[in-house]
């Protein structure tokens, strides 16, 4: 994959439910992004609001000026669940009909649905949703993945490879080799690259 | 190397917090403190983490007053200062800041209070910046993260050349938001910290650090104060403009004012750029240009599907075990007994999903548990005859509980105190506090026990697993039984998200299917229903409880509430 250049502003969302590694994608995401010359403003929420709860980081990527923190309503231009539903509710709230979506199948209930007061959605509606209320949207199921390496938190780094790899953002596999070697030990690193193209693989 | 210390020139990916860190780095700041609290404590973190290589003093102080306290001594030395802490903590503070104001500093001295318009990690929406104008303090609010660092410097120099303290208000969406700074110049040189105190009384530099003679020293103030720069919760700027705009009504004529005051903007939660983009569009009678209205119907449609996901206790978390076992102690007592509760994640058992038991009714600031507590247990005489039970955490103890517990112990207020003891200032990311044996700069320090300090006191205390049901529970039913006396329970469990546990199991758990009754089971689905664990889910086709490996933490709590033992736990042998 050839790593693009863009000189419109992106608006990217990553949402998933405390725990999942949010936080550390949207930097490791953002880090590249700066790296690669583009000025990245992060909005995120972190402290109790992660406990069990839905979480999300804004990332605004421009070529030269910074952007509020937050994006406003209907204003998405990707957004990355790491989790199906998270990646359903920031839809409706920041989708618009030319949106793009990558999301990791696995669910994690909500606690209201575990006590069986609420009911979760089965995969096929969240499907059907996605195909009426994107441009376009890939489904992978990048918790198993992360299993098979060995950690399911992994998960995070598969979808940073399969969204390189949907070539949604101007960054690519030599960009994030170059960013974790910054930041982390040998062993660490090579699940990571392997997650990277584990994630990678998944996009057709 | 560390990020904070990029070269002059180069830019780099800054969190507000960081920028607000580089820019007092770049300001020659010698001395930080605070007290961790969202979202400031990645000031304090990134400066912690390049004391030794900058030969800074970073410290985590005991609470926000403290910290004032031993930052203004740096400044009285001569020394540049840092204190920072959330919007409550200028609270804690404020006693001290009076006086602090009145006195004067020397060395630059920055309070930094990092705000959260929309309470997005707080119970309050706080407001510090009148603390400002009541004390007559600049305020500086930086509007992108190149302020956040620009500001912060000069934050510096200005309370140098007013002779007093500055404050710096961030907010969530700055400290919290990220983005490109481009890094200034590192000093090269040290100040040599010196407290001069034998000069006349009214001399700034080398005279006495004291408020007297008040009105000599307050004129003094206010002559050093030429320009105060100042604005999302109350309708400080809009006030401020408005004072101002009357005063030179003369020259530009009357004005018609929008915001907060006119019901433009509301006057409570964050302004996000929806909020602020509508109200623009109200005044200029303009619709903001938006989806097609079949999209619009149809994601309001989806969006009603979605079921909420709210906060909850982590899957291994001591606090669920805890309120368990407080829930079923009250239960067994039988007077319907209460929990006052403190500030941390054991909030949420003030809130209902959290757990099926949730026994807090009331939550205010750090400490007040204990104090209400106190005051409840001398409403018996007045017919309030139940047991008061009230919670705090680990570090808060140390913050803000010590004082209403000797106040329980002196007014021979009859409470059980339980410390939910999980290892560290666990909410806001395991920052250490006087209770264990490492300090900010990761040196070996003594470790200040909680036990101790309630036996001096002069309470009965007792030690346990909050894990172990069992022991728990009957330490806490004889608590409970015993009146006439300070009762302090601490149960020690380290937080499942701690670095030393994070990742590893203790146990594998797992449901037997064979044993599990599903709804045949007379325990109408207690540990889905009532104990909700993240990690241990139903099963709507089979009907049966199940883990999910993914989440579950390994805690083994699970299995000692299931009334037929149909959670089986195995201790996962070796490391790892």
């Amino acid at each position: 994959m050839k790593e693009k250049t863009f000189t419109k502003t992106r608006n990217v969302i990553l949402t998933g439910v405390g725990g999942q590694g949010n936080v550390m994608a949207s930097r490791t995401l953002a880090h590249m992004l700066v790296d690669a010359g583009y000025v990245v403003t992060i909005g995120e929420t972190f402290g109790m609001s992660q406990r069990g709860g839905s979480v999300m980081s804004h990332l605004r990527i421009s070529h030269d000026s910074v952007k509020s923190p937050q994006i406003p309503r209907g204003g998405a231009d990707v957004i990355v669940g790491l989790e199906p539903l998270e990646a359903l509710r920031v839809l409706t709230v920041y989708g618009n009909p030319q949106v793009c979506v990558l999301y990791n199948s696995r669910p994690v209930y909500p606690i209201g649905v575990i006590t069986g007061e609420l009911s979760y959605p089965s995969g096929k509606t969240i499907r059907d949703a996605f195909e009426r209320l994107s441009a376009a949207f890939w489904e992978i199921d990048a918790t198993s993945a992360g299993l098979k390496l060995g950690n399911p938190v992994l998960s995070n780094i598969v979808m940073i490879g399969a969204l390189a790899k949907t070539g949604l953002l101007p960054f690519d596999r030599r960009r994030f080799e170059k960013e974790i070697k910054k930041t982390l030990s040998v062993d660490k690193y090579n699940v990571n690259m392997k997650a990277f193209d584990a994630g990678a693989a998944m996009i057709k | 190397m560390s990020k904070l210390l990029s070269p002059d020139r180069s830019t780099v990916l800054f969190l507000g917090n960081e920028a607000i860190a580089r820019g007092a780095l770049e300001a020659g700041i010698q001395v930080a403190t605070g007290y961790p609290g969202t979202p400031s404590s990645e000031v304090i973190e990134s400066l912690a983490d390049v004391a030794r290589e900058r030969n800074l003093y970073v410290e985590w102080s005991v609470n926000e007053k403290v910290a004032l306290e031993v930052a203004a001594a740096a400044s009285f030395a001569g020394l540049r200062s840092m204190a920072v802490m959330k919007q409550n903590g200028v609270n804690v503070a404020s006693d001290f800041l009076l006086h602090l104001t009145a006195s004067g500093t020397r060395g630059g001295i920055v309070l930094v209070s990092c705000e959260d318009p929309g309470a997005l990690s707080s119970v309050n929406e706080g407001e510090s910046r009148y603390f400002a104008s009541m004390l007559e303090m600049p305020l500086l609010e930086p509007a992108d993260f190149q302020e956040a660092k620009d500001i912060t410097k000069w934050a510096f120099e200005l309370s140098e050349t007013i002779g007093n303290v500055v404050m710096l208000r961030s907010v969530t969406r700055m400290s919290h938001a990220s983005g490109n700074v481009t890094c200034g110049k590192l000093p090269t040189k040290r100040r040599k910290a010196g407290f001069e105190y034998d000069g006349p009384v009214m001399d700034s530099k080398t005279g006495p650090m004291i408020s007297t003679p008040v009105v000599a020293k307050h004129v003094l103030r206010q002559q050093k104060l030429k320009d105060v720069i100042v604005e999302e919760v109350m309708p400080f700027l809009e006030e401020n403009v408005k004072v101002l705009a009357s005063g030179i009504a003369g020259r530009i004529g009357i004005k018609t004012f929008f915001g907060k005051y006119d019901g433009t903007l509301p006057f409570a939660g964050e302004l996000n750029p929806d909020v602020v983009a509508d109200a623009l569009g109200r005044i200029l009678k303009v619709k903001r240009k938006f989806l097609p209205a079949d999209y619009l119907k149809d994601i309001q449609k989806t969006a009603a599907m979605i079921p909420a996901r709210e906060q909850t206790f982590c899957a291994g978390c001591p606090h669920r075990a805890s309120f368990w076992n407080i829930h079923n102690a009250i239960a067994l007592d039988g007077r319907k007994g209460f929990v006052c509760g403190d500030i941390g994640c054991y909030s949420m058992a003030a809130l209902s999903p959290a757990t099926g038991y949730h026994t807090m009714p009331t939550l205010h600031s750090m400490g007040s548990g204990t104090g209400l507590a106190s005051g409840f247990a001398k409403l018996a005489q007045f017919g309030l005859d139940k047991p008061i039970l009230t919670v705090c955490g680990d570090s808060t103890f140390y913050h803000a509980v010590i004082p209403a517990l000797i106040n329980a112990q002196h007014n021979r207020a009859d409470i059980t105190f339980i410390v939910l003891d999980n290892a560290g200032t666990a909410m806001t990311g395991f920052q250490p506090h006087p209770g264990l044996s490492v300090s900010a700069l990761k040196d070996v320090v003594p470790a200040v026990d909680i036990a101790a300090i309630c036996k001096a006191i002069g309470a009965k205390v007792a030690v346990s697993d909050p894990f172990d049901l069992a022991a728990t529970g009957r330490i806490l039913t004889s608590f409970l039984a015993d009146k006439g006396s300070l009762k302090v329970l601490i149960l020690r469990q380290a937080c499942a998200l701690s670095p030393e546990k994070k990742g590893k199991k203790t146990f594998d758990v797992r449901v037997d299917e064979s044993l599990c009754l599903g709804d045949a089971c007379g325990c109408n689905r207690l540990c889905t229903r009532i104990f909700r664990c993240p990690a241990l889910t139903w099963d709507r086709n089979k009907k049966k409880a199940v883990v999910d490996e993914v989440i579950c933490a390994g805690c083994g709590v699970c299995a000692s509430i299931c009334p037929q033992q149909a959670i089986v736990k195995t201790e996962v042998s070796g490391p790892g």
